[in-house]
């Protein structure tokens, strides 16, 4: 096991004083095997798992945790089999309506008393996206902002600076195409990518409230503020700032062209941080910007997904599973799951320190300062997920055919009637 | 003692229930373990799937029934339709590795030093996962790296992105999949060219019997049995055409590429997919399609098997 805990010693003792101190001296101390599924199967993201497993085994003398580790994308379709039968204690998942299956078939446990308890000190600003039906349903315990990462090096070239607004945005991707190149990279054969795009020209065009009035199936995508969105995007689509035969490429492929100088940015979630890092860009490379303003004086809505940990509904060990939650979102396992040496994401804890890295660094300040308009999931995470897919192959057939746009909207729509 | 004369007894009378019905129990008992398989994984759900095609059911919570109305909803469903011509796009376009499976095992049922070798370079393919099939040929179609894009341009033609492509992207995965497919009817034809009758050629010669007319006339009668399991597992392997498809283009450009099976896996159990209901009714099309062609395959079998007892 990589070793993200050395030493485990203080690191207990400080968090036995922390609970201490934060009032928690109440809780019995749990016993008995906590069961644990985990979706963090990629090589950091395991290690820091296996290491709070171990952590919170050694932190309990008398509880063996029992922690399975199952590859991230099989998870999205093993976690209804997990669940129905023989259930474990704690599991990951998504947060906001991603939810909704489970929580809808009363897999997830509402654990709402223990928030209200104030288990969770530090976690207010998260709660939202935790929240269904008036009750929550699990805890978060990382998130990471999406925006634009660009090529410093090709801006300062080329003449041009971050832009703020969308004018300044289309003049930066002329000057870019004008010089041979793509103003953005993107591969959109596993369709979510371009779901990236829509949330933020919409949450752009036409503020987070109807982005998620949308989201809620509340207005028809015949609408024609969405159009608007489109018309937005199809003048990025004309203009060719896209690579062609995206479709063609995962996002990991898309890669190549932004590490290369054919294009000079991606919309991205921050974890494309570390691929461009090790495919050699060097951070004087490498930058990042918010999504530019379209419509003036709509306060900026962000994406920021958020992973979670439930407890299942028909958990055996459920002192134990409450238990770790509290432990997963302290403020002291936050700031160090969180870190360099771990996930290198935001921390949810409002009182844990964010690590020292630029771009967590810009994505925080972001996210705490300029998103007044509310945070996202994602696409895929704020629509149910049968509207999600749908979307997403429409989404995705625009960015290729722009033409057939009415005929794409026509058929969203007559799937949100279906769905909703 | 008493006791053991009545065993003997029974045994020499051999009267017993079982003994009498020997003939009856034996086949049932060797028949039993698989019949009890066979029920539990291939007929009883079955017959599931039709019941749950009657329901809404997201596979979690309660299922609510609602008729016909998954099937009201594929009549509709520009997604369904695409992928039933998919599936007949397949099926005619695979068949192809029949008639390129006998003209290759022709070409290679020679004597020339180091044909063993040929022949297994080109049964090769059959023996590689679909999985890396499809990686392969994807590659080979990529865009801009690819081969295939490498010599079309250095051609001066245009580049194409076949695999991205809405109306070239199926036509390029089932070229994929006749690659492994021909080399499987290959060495169905070759086995069988082993079984011709020299008698009959040399008598065929003798009449004056030469290229086409003999291949038509003499070869291809008695390669008929080989020709009958090629089609039948080309046709198979046509419908079980998923992981090509999975590996290749995830059913992508928006959803172009997607067979009836694909599709169904994506309705009901795939990441966004949660509609048992819909999912069993496009597998209860798939299987009365299936059904079809099976009932034609036994009907066939059945007819040789009379003729031949005549």
């Amino acid at each position: 096991m990589r070793s993200n805990f050395p030493s485990l010693k203080t690191g207990t003792a400080a968090l036995a004083a922390a609970t201490i101190a934060a009032g928690g001296g109440a809780y019995a101390d749990p016993e008995g095997t906590l069961t644990i599924i985990s979706d963090m199967s990629n090589p950091g993201p395991r290690a820091v798992m296996e290491g709070l497993a171990a952590e919170f085994d050694a932190l309990h003398p008398n509880l063996e945790v029992d922690l399975t580790i199952v590859d991230r994308e099989a998870w999205k379709t093993q976690i209804r089999n997990a669940l129905s039968a023989n259930p474990p204690d704690v599991i990951n998942w998504y947060a906001a309506n991603r939810m909704a299956p489970y929580v809808n078939a009363g897999l997830f446990m509402d654990i709402t008393d223990w928030w209200e308890a104030g288990d969770y000190a530090g976690l207010e600003s998260v709660r939202g996206a935790l929240t269904m039906n008036g009750a929550q349903w699990g805890v978060p315990y990382t998130y990471y902002q999406w925006g634009v990462y660009y090529r410093e090096d090709i801006f300062n070239e080329l003449g041009l600076s971050e832009p703020a607004t969308w004018e300044e945005e289309l003049a930066n991707c002329q000057v870019i195409v004008d010089s041979g190149r793509a103003c953005y990279t993107i591969g959109t054969r596993y369709l979510w990518t371009a779901g990236g795009w829509f949330d933020y020209l919409n949450m752009r065009t036409n503020g987070f409230d109807f982005h998620m009035a949308l989201a809620r199936g509340e207005v028809p995508w015949t609408d024609d503020r969405v159009r608007a969105t489109f018309a937005n995007w199809r003048q990025l689509i004309d203009m060719g700032a896209f690579i062609a035969d995206h479709q063609t490429y995962s996002w990991q492929e898309a890669l190549p062209f932004m590490v290369n100088g054919e294009a000079t940015a991606y919309l991205m979630g921050n974890f494309a941080v570390d691929q461009l890092r090790n495919a050699g860009l060097t951070d004087d490379q490498l930058d990042f910007y918010q999504f530019p303003i379209i419509t003036g004086g709509l306060p900026q809505g962000e994406d920021a997904p958020t992973d979670t940990f439930h407890v299942a509904s028909g958990a055996q060990n459920v002192e134990a599973a409450r238990a770790f939650l509290r432990f997963v979102t302290s403020a002291e396992v936050q700031t160090r799951i969180n870190g360099p040496d771990g996930l290198g994401q935001l921390p949810v804890n409002a009182n844990a320190s964010v690590a020292d890295d630029e771009f967590i660094r810009q994505g925080f300040e972001m996210l705490s300062r300029n998103a007044q308009g509310g945070i996202a999931q994602f696409f895929d995470r704020d629509w149910p997920a049968e509207m999600a897919a749908v979307g997403m192959e429409g989404l995705q057939e625009f960015m290729v055919f722009p033409d057939n746009l009415d005929d794409i909207l026509v058929r969203l729509e007559q799937a949100r009637q279906r769905i909703y | 003692m008493r006791t053991a004369i009545a065993e003997t007894d029974k045994r020499r009378g051999g009267h017993t229930w079982m003994q009498h019905n020997r003939m009856i129990i034996t086949p049932i008992l060797f028949l039993l373990p698989g019949v009890l398989f066979f029920a539990v994984y291939v007929v009883i759900p079955i017959f599931q799937s039709f019941h749950i095609s009657l329901y809404r059911w997201d596979g979690l919570g309660e299922a609510a029934w609602i008729g016909l109305a998954n099937y009201e909803e594929l009549l509709t469903d520009r997604n369904f339709d695409i992928a039933l011509w998919n599936n007949a796009k397949w099926l005619v376009l695979y068949l192809l590795a029949v008639p390129a499976g006998l003209f290759i095992a022709l070409f290679l049922n020679q004597t020339v030093v180091g044909i063993r070798l040929y022949k297994s370079l080109f049964f090769f393919p059959f023996v590689l996962s679909q999985v890396v099939v499809g990686l392969v040929f994807s590659w080979f179609y990529l865009p801009r790296e690819g081969l295939l894009n490498t010599i079309i341009t250095s051609l001066g033609l245009e580049s194409i992105n076949i695999l991205g492509d809405p109306v070239l992207a199926t036509y390029g995965i089932i070229a994929a999949g006749l690659w492994p497919q021909t080399a499987y009817c290959m060495i169905l034809y070759l086995t069988g060219l082993n079984a011709v009758d020299p008698e009959q050629v040399e008598a065929g010669r003798l009449d004056g019997a030469k290229g086409w007319r003999m291949l038509w006339y003499v070869i291809l009668p008695q390669l008929k049995p080989a020709t009958f399991i090629a089609f039948v597992v080309t046709i198979i392997g046509a419908l079980r055409s998923f992981d090509l498809i999975s590996v290749m283009t995830n059913g992508g450009p928006f959803g172009s590429t997607r067979v009836l099976s694909f599709y169904m896996f994506e309705r009901a159990l795939s990441e966004f997919g949660f509609r048992m209901g819909y999912g069993s009714a496009i597998a209860v099309v798939l299987f009365f399609i299936m059904l079809a062609f099976i009932a034609y395959v036994l009907y066939a079998m059945w007819r040789d098997d009379h003729e031949a007892r005549r």
